[in-house]
């Protein structure tokens, strides 16, 4: 079995403080790290491929020292893995992004199914995943807390939503996004170590993916951000005490907006 | 301290240390209260290589030596001493294979230590035979291509736990200590049970246990070396695992002192941190200190071991004793720092200075490293070396 597990290199939000002037996050001397919820996709893609067989491709995008999250799942026991880095990817939203790493994936070749986190501690739109099974037009199963069973024609996920699990069979190849549900990652090996310290990533550009200027980067990006604001604090709450009809008044009230009970 | 520890080493350090955070601190004291056994964390051991340490790359190993064990089991034991030891036990186990075994028995029995598929166990001590290691009763007679082994071990390390058993019995018992031997028993063998398992003071996540032998018959293949050898090579092998436990004093003390400075730095008394009052102060400077000269010496041994100088008894001993008193001083200097909490289950040093004492007693008492050491210098001396 072939597996690509897509990763991306994000500040350690337990590290990141706010500039509460400006409104945005103050990245200087914050760690990067692997996407916390990569980890579980990562460490889902090598539990089946030690039980399968077959290899696990870390694939990410990112500036050059994005290479880091690659020697890392090295380490844990990745085969290989490909940074695709180039200044024309540079202001991709999640929709170019995706885009990108399709196109990667399809370079590839032969991939039967591709592991992503369920979403990203930076970004949190959890986008990018569906996005590479859109645009690669694979099915795609996310927030995976469990494959159940795996076969070169098909899986079995089990995907938890907010009501319950929903069981379903995928044809391979797919996309899935895993939750932290789904496993413990590994600790990584001394021989994983020993192999990640001469590991060197395969580099692809947006000339090696054949992607036009319009498909990627800033300018293959429909998404604009047009301001980021750290929203208001809430004010503190206000406690009301009575009978259940007393309550129940005062909540009508409340809502319909007819008397202020503060 | 920088002791210019290779990547490897370093490598080594960075994966015990993410261990220690994810799987055993999580539950050492559960552990050390149902005195059980740490088959889950001695897998993860097993997939991240560090069973694989001290065995030659011939034989399925990444043979990283002497000082890549000692850095494995001080990092481990920071955490718990009872896990760390029923890791470093089984370097003990293999030991006498390592040093003596042929290139057939090494084959035959190192790839799966390496891997961890298989733990191991070495079996010296009975009840009448400590450290008068030469009284041991086991006895083993030959009988055609098998040995048969008739006796008891008792307190042995990951008793219950190993499949492969290194075990030292009497083949001529006329001869005294020249009439012992070593054997390889596995697992399984008609005629080898175990007895009871002990209930410890401290190292509690790790299997003490007897063995029991009775007429259990072995084939005459996994004698080690050759008969009359045993005692041999139950020393050499204690000479080469003494930095071990040392590394594991080294290991304890560290994890007692990082307990007593984060507590220290918290608790406030007479409206100041505790940390401010220079009797703390004193007390964590010579804790430091302590440690620091603990692990140096360990290191220096284990770095002579692992250049191949043939002759290292006396400094393992050293180490051994060194450390050991080290780690009893600064676990039990831990506990009072923390006072009254550091007297109650709530907090890990009660657990660490429970653990720490049986690194006085074990792979050789104390004492008896003492009189190691004292007979090397006077020998030396009388030779003329000193």
């Amino acid at each position: 079995m072939k597996f690509v597990v897509a990763v991306k290199q994000v500040p350690d939000t337990a590290e990141v403080r706010i500039d509460h002037e400006k409104g945005t996050l103050i990245r200087d001397g914050v760690p990067s790290i692997l996407n916390p919820f990569d980890a579980y996709a990562l460490e889902e893609a090598l539990k089946w491929r030690d039980t399968l067989g077959g290899s696990v491709t870390v694939v990410t995008m990112g500036p050059p020292q994005a290479e880091s999250v690659l020697t890392e799942a090295v380490s844990m026991g990745a085969d290989d893995g490909i940074l695709l880095t180039d200044r024309a990817f540079a202001g991709s939203d999640t929709w170019a992004t995706s885009h990108t790493i399709a196109e990667a994936v399809r370079k590839i070749t032969g991939v039967n199914a591709v592991f992503c986190g369920k979403q990203a501690i930076d970004g949190d739109t959890a986008q990018t995943g569906p996005g590479i099974a859109a645009s690669l037009d694979w099915p795609q199963v996310t927030f995976v807390g469990r494959v159940r069973e795996m076969t070169e024609e098909n899986m079995v996920c089990e995907r938890y939503v907010e009501n319950g699990v929903q069981v379903l069979r995928v044809e391979l190849p797919a996309v899935i996004t895993v939750l932290k549900d789904a496993n413990t990652p590994r600790v990584p090996s001394l021989r994983g170590k020993m192999k990640a310290r001469n590991f060197k990533p395969v580099i692809w550009g947006a000339s090696d993916l054949n992607l036009a200027s319009e498909e990627t980067g800033l300018e293959g990006s429909p998404t604009k951000v047009v301001t980021t604001a750290t929203p208001e604090a809430r004010a503190g709450g206000s406690v009301h005490r009575g009978t259940p009809q007393e309550l129940a008044v005062i909540m009508a009230d409340l809502l319909l907006g007819r008397e202020d009970h503060r | 301290m920088d002791y210019m520890l290779s990547e490897d080493l370093a490598a080594i350090r960075e994966i015990c240390g993410e261990i220690a955070q994810k799987h055993i601190i999580p539950v050492r004291a559960q552990l050390d209260e149902e005195n059980r056994f740490p088959r889950e964390i001695m897998g993860v051991l097993a997939k991240s290589d560090l069973f694989s340490i001290y065995i030659p790359e011939a034989y399925g190993g990444t043979g990283m030596g002497s000082l890549a064990l000692c850095v494995a089991t001080e990092e481990l034991s920071r955490a718990c001493g009872g896990i760390a030891v029923s890791y470093a036990a089984n370097a003990l186990g293999a030991m006498p294979i390592l040093l003596f075994g042929t290139d057939e028995q090494k084959k035959a029995f190192l790839p799966p230590l390496a891997s961890g598929e298989k733990l191991c166990a070495f079996a010296l001590t009975e009840s009448e035979a400590g450290s008068d290691a030469a009284g041991i009763k086991t006895r083993a007679v030959r009988d055609g291509n098998h040995y048969i082994l008739n006796g008891t071990k008792q307190w042995i390390t990951n008793g219950g736990e190993a499949q492969i058993y290194t075990v030292i019995a009497m083949t001529d018992p006329s001869r005294g200590a020249r009439g012992a031997s070593a054997f390889i028993v596995e697992e399984g063998t008609p005629g080898f049970s175990y007895g009871k398992k002990e209930d410890k003071m401290g190292i509690r996540a790790s299997a003490t246990r007897e063995l029991i032998f009775e007429d259990c018959r072995i084939p005459a293949e996994n004698l080690i070396s050759r008969e009359g050898m045993g005692f041999m090579v139950a020393m050499k092998t204690l000479d080469n695992s003494r930095p071990g436990v040392a590394a594991q004093a080294v290991g304890i003390a560290q994890g007692a002192l990082d307990e007593a400075l984060v507590y220290a730095s918290q608790r406030r008394q007479f409206g100041q941190r505790i940390d401010s009052f220079q009797g703390i102060q004193f007390m964590l400077a010579d804790m430091a200190t302590s440690v620091e000269a603990a692990r140096a010496l360990t290191y220096a041994v284990a770095r002579m071991i692992d250049s191949g100088l043939g002759k290292f008894e006396k400094e393992s001993a050293m180490a051994k004793v060194f450390a050991s008193d080290v780690a009893m001083k600064v676990t039990t200097d831990a506990v009072q720092i923390l006072g009254g909490y550091g007297y109650m289950k709530e907090y890990p040093v009660e657990k660490m200075m429970r653990d720490a004492k049986i690194t006085q007693i074990y792979e050789g008492t104390n004492q008896i490293q003492r009189m190691v050491i004292a007979s090397a210098l006077i020998r030396e001396t009388a030779a003329g070396k000193r």
